[in-house]
């Protein structure tokens, strides 16, 4: 259990979608698939212009160990296959499919066969799932674990700590029986006898159903978290709920702690079963500047704009449009932008709410360094920062600043602190120590 | 559709700016200026409106001539006018009065770069200055509109031995004795500080340690620790002065070894130096000593490895 609780912001819950059931938005007239959804190589395409895909179908094979694979979300034909820019800045492959309208499954899709440990993870490489929390990690190889017994808990990710998002509490809600055979392949391919899922208090009918299911599983555990940003964030959510630290530059599993999205584990659950792949994504539709927000279930590849349409459109014009939360989230350039995998809300905000803090001249308040989970100290590291001094950059640990953005939110003066340490983190790649100075 | 903004995250901030906490600072300053008035007189807000103009004016003019952009709006320099006025007594002429307030801003905040940038409390400098450059006028003992004693000394000028009455716990604690404006009245100021913990613009950290360090080190020395603790600028030196942003360490262990340098400084001062009040030196000793302090105290990353 963890000595003190780590410290955050209390940013605005905002969870106005919460009580909304999801629902299956039509096949859009295209989809546009990235081959790289994931940390890792892209993919490698598998179909050409022409060829026929039902929903289901590989159309790019994982391109190396860290990779995953793609699956057809919608049944048509492959009409082009180009590059296009993502929010990420760069320009990746993607499939472009022109939807028939017919939803039709593919013949491949069947329960994989599961009797070991390598089935298992094979089942999970091929249904093409990576971290729905948002960082995109191929789960396979996360969960391709040499040694079993390393594992003292697989913890669940439930928290949620975003404004606005809620797809994870809909899982939790709506999928709990999903989750239930996900907590029971859990168990018996890792081995595992300690399953903790960390939810924030502020989802009281998420721990109360996951409460029901920890009443007929003895291995899992249900463990309120305050609600206070960033519970979800994994060095923090682990030491919440088992105490362990990650040290600076290990993997959790270092710690004894495999994470996993508990959507994740849904769509793991899915595919064991039947054998569909992850092609749609539960979406959490909000934001000042959307007509309808609510919770839609999405063919990846499917565009923003056809997402916002299905919502009723914008209500006013959009200043901003967001993958994700509006603390961590990606700011996208324009609405053509694709839903893909580690998709969990598009937030559109009208041109007020869009508008960055001014900023004025830092007054050394010390806010950042109060809220600061990790403990760094962001008013130093900024003063690095323009310093262009990378010794002391390392000396503050600027590496492990997990961009969660509780110093940027607090700070009073607008100071872009996020943006200063992700430059600087950038600036310490090229950063080579001078020869004979340590 | 018109160009969406493409920033960097986080796209939500807090509401809170400077010119907000600066706001709250005033508000908190407010019952310690109204007892003022009510304790010394009318003359006391002409000081206070002096100082504050004065302060404001000068900020306006500096940033103006150096074509640097505008920041009076944020209110900081009202601020340090209003925190300067408070720490004077209600005779001192208005033009010394004015001196200071320039002083301050120009010379110990806009010179080292504007706000946040200054390594001295721009108000406690400029009391300094206003105490070496008018002795005379700066350290009369003044007392209240409505106090039957007129003689001798302030509290703490009778603690040093000077010819004088001293008050009961009760006077010290409502004001009614003698010394600068605002200084006086710890139930006053006592209000405020509770004020900004609350709002959480100041921890508690500085000003308990502080008042609390005073405390036990006269005790151990030999003092009435209760009159020392309420007598001269303590209060609102520790409360306003010595939780000043820019000028103190912003680590929370950083906060604990300030005020307790701060405490062990003006008992010192207080009894073994030739002033009778040691709160603005003591202050000023450890805003000097600030940036060691906070590398001092840095905290250590969570989880991170030994370098």
């Amino acid at each position: 259990m963890p000595l003190f609780m780590l410290k955050g912001a209390h940013v605005p819950h905002r969870k106005n979608t919460a009580q909304m059931a999801a629902v299956r938005m039509p096949a859009p007239k295209s989809v546009t698939i990235p081959v790289s959804m994931h940390i890792g190589a892209p993919a490698v395409p598998a179909v050409k212009v022409g060829d026929h895909v039902d929903v289901g179908d590989v159309i790019a094979t994982a391109g190396g160990f860290v990779s995953a694979s793609v699956h057809a979300s919608v049944s048509g034909t492959v009409k082009k296959i180009d590059t296009i820019l993502v929010s990420s800045g760069n320009n990746v492959n993607a499939i472009t499919i022109e939807s028939d309208g017919e939803m039709k499954v593919s013949e491949a899709v069947k329960p994989p066969k599961l009797e070991t440990f390598e089935d298992f993870i094979n089942a999970v490489k091929d249904c093409g799932l990576v971290g729905l929390g948002g960082a995109g990690f191929p789960t396979a190889v996360k969960l391709k674990i040499d040694d079993l017994s390393r594992i003292k808990a697989v913890v669940i990710n439930g928290a949620e700590c975003e404004p606005y998002i809620t797809s994870d509490t809909r899982t939790m809600l709506d999928e709990a029986d999903w989750l239930k055979e996900g907590f029971a392949l859990l168990e018996k391919f890792l081995k595992v006898k300690n399953i903790i899922i960390g939810i924030e208090k502020n989802k009281p009918e998420c721990i109360a159903k996951m409460n029901e299911l920890a009443a007929a599983d003895p291995c899992l555990t249900v463990k309120p978290l305050p609600s206070v940003y960033p519970q979800g964030g994994e060095k923090v959510l682990i030491y919440h709920t088992t105490g362990a630290v990650v040290p600076e530059g290990k993997l959790p599993l270092d710690a004894g702690a495999v994470v996993l999205n508990c959507t994740t584990l849904a769509v793991l659950a899915k595919y064991c079963k039947t054998g569909m792949p992850l092609v749609e994504k539960c979406v959490t539709v909000d934001g000042s500047a959307v007509k309808n927000p609510q919770n839609v279930i999405v063919p990846i590849g499917t565009s923003i704009q056809d997402l916002i349409d299905f919502c009723g459109g914008f209500k006013e014009e959009p200043g901003k449009v967001l993958y994700g939360g509006p603390m961590m989230g990606i700011a996208v350039p324009n609405t053509e932008c694709p839903i893909i995998k580690n998709t969990n809300a598009i937030i559109a905000l009208n041109a007020k709410d869009s508008q960055p803090k001014k900023q004025t001249a830092c007054i050394r308040c010390g806010s950042c360094v109060d809220h600061c989970p990790l403990h760094l100290n962001p008013v130093a590291l900024s003063k690095a920062f323009r310093d262009g001094d990378c010794e002391e950059l390392k000396k503050l640990k600027v590496n492990l600043c997990m961009e969660c953005g509780c110093c940027a939110f607090v700070c009073p003066t607008g100071q872009p602190l996020v943006q200063r340490n992700k430059l600087s983190k950038a600036m310490l790649r090229n950063y080579k120590p001078e020869e004979g100075k340590k | 559709m018109s160009k969406l903004t493409v920033t960097s995250s986080p796209h939500i901030y807090t509401s809170r700016t400077t010119r907000s906490i600066m706001l709250d600072v005033l508000i908190a300053l407010l019952p310690a200026s109204v007892a003022s008035v009510i304790i010394f007189g009318i003359s006391s807000l002409f000081v206070i409106v002096t100082c504050v103009a004065a302060a404001m004016l000068s900020e306006f003019l500096f940033n103006l001539i150096c074509k640097k952009e505008q920041t009076v709006g944020d209110l900081s320099s009202a601020v340090t006018g209003l925190l300067l006025a408070l720490n004077l007594p209600a005779t001192i002429p208005l033009w010394q009065a004015a001196i200071g307030a320039v002083f301050a801003i120009i010379v110990v905040k806009c010179l080292f770069g504007g706000i946040g940038q200054n390594f001295a409390n721009p108000a406690i400098t400029a009391r300094i200055f206003l105490l070496l450059s008018f002795s005379g006028t700066m350290t009369a003992a003044v007392f209240p509109q409505n106090a039957d004693i007129v003689s001798g000394a302030t509290p703490l000028g009778v603690i040093g031995g000077q010819e004088g009455t001293m008050p009961t716990y009760l006077d010290l604690f409502l004001g009614n004795c003698g010394g600068a404006l605002g200084e006086t009245c710890a139930l006053a100021l006592l209000i405020g500080g509770i004020y900004l913990v609350v709002r959480r613009v100041i921890t508690w950290q500085t000003p308990v340690v502080f008042i609390a360090t005073v405390f036990l080190f006269s005790l151990v020395l030999g003092q009435d620790p209760v009159a020392e603790i309420l007598s001269g600028g303590l209060f609102i030196g520790a409360i306003f002065m010595a939780t000043d942003y820019a000028t103190t360490p912003n680590t929370a262990w950083g906060k604990v070894i300030f005020g307790l340098g701060c405490g062990i400084i003006t008992v010192l001062i207080r009894v073994y130096g030739s002033y009778p009040e040691g709160v603005s030196f003591s202050i000023l000793l450890m805003n000097i000593l600030t940036p060691y302090i906070e590398r001092w105290t840095r905290t250590k990353p969570f989880g991170g490895a030994k370098a």
